[in-house]
């Protein structure tokens, strides 16, 4: 009796660690969370604009996306409108060919940085909760506020809002 | 005794399994975001070419008498 006690004792023993293992993965980043360090993510298609001190959108997007489509213009009018106060937009695309993410930004002509990330190190660490998903930094490097989905005038109205929001913050030590 | 035991190890065995399911089925066959370019496609769309989807439907509903009976307007009596 002791024995069959204890082999279901050890049984059910192991199921948490089953349990743990089976379901390890990144958590999503969001508000309150330092963004990962963008340069070590091995991030192709452009020169990295510095963005320490600044306040950073890094929008996620892919050229099959159509919402992406939408929010091109309207980051080029924030980026016009907020980069010389200290707005850095930093599109990352995730597009798995190379061509696809080259024509999107030839036909587009962002005047944002755009960013490819072939690899999908730097959405995997971020864990995207749908395409698009931008994440507004703050000036010490924290993820402020998160938009999932890109909803036009509505969205574009919310972000400079915020930006606005956080250019008038002074930078916080990290 | 041996009853005791076996109902012991049947209930281990259900636990598990319960556990284990719950853990797969939160994580395993799950198309990430960013990894939706293949579903994306306009080959994925079943109505990409206008001119065949009419020509199916058309045959469709003339076959079966089932005028509307893909959801448009219609009460798909097959009187059209």
């Amino acid at each position: 009796m002791v024995t069959a006690m204890t082999r279901s004792c050890r049984i059910l023993g192991l199921a948490p660690l089953i349990v743990v293992l089976a379901a390890v993965s990144p958590a999503q980043v969001a508000p309150g969370n330092f963004f990962p360090p963008l340069g070590a993510e091995g991030l192709g298609g452009g020169a990295m604009p510095e963005t320490s001190g600044k306040v950073v959108i890094v929008d996620f997007w892919a050229s099959w996306c159509a919402p992406c489509k939408a929010s091109f213009p309207a980051y080029s009018r924030l980026q016009r409108d907020f980069g010389d106060r200290g707005l850095v937009i930093v599109g990352v695309g995730v597009d798995d060919s190379p061509s696809a993410y080259s024509a999107f930004v030839a036909r587009f002509k962002p005047s944002f940085v755009t960013v490819h990330d072939s690899q999908h190190k730097l959405v995997s660490t971020v864990q995207v909760p749908t395409m698009p998903t931008s994440y507004l930094i703050d000036r010490s490097g924290r993820v402020r506020f998160v938009h999932a989905g890109f909803h036009g005038d509505q969205t574009e109205r919310e972000l400079a809002r915020e930006i606005e929001a956080l250019l008038s913050e002074k930078a916080a030590a990290r | 005794m041996k009853k005791l035991r076996t109902r012991h190890i049947l209930i281990a065995a259900l636990a598990l399994g319960a556990l284990l399911q719950c853990a797969c089925t939160s994580t395993a066959v799950r198309v990430r975001p960013w990894e939706r370019a293949a579903l994306a496609d306009d080959i994925m769309n079943p109505d990409r070419d206008p001119l065949g989807a009419a020509m199916t439907e058309h045959v469709y509903f003339s076959r079966e008498a089932a005028s509307g009976g893909r959801g448009v307007g219609g009460s798909g009596c097959g009187c059209n």
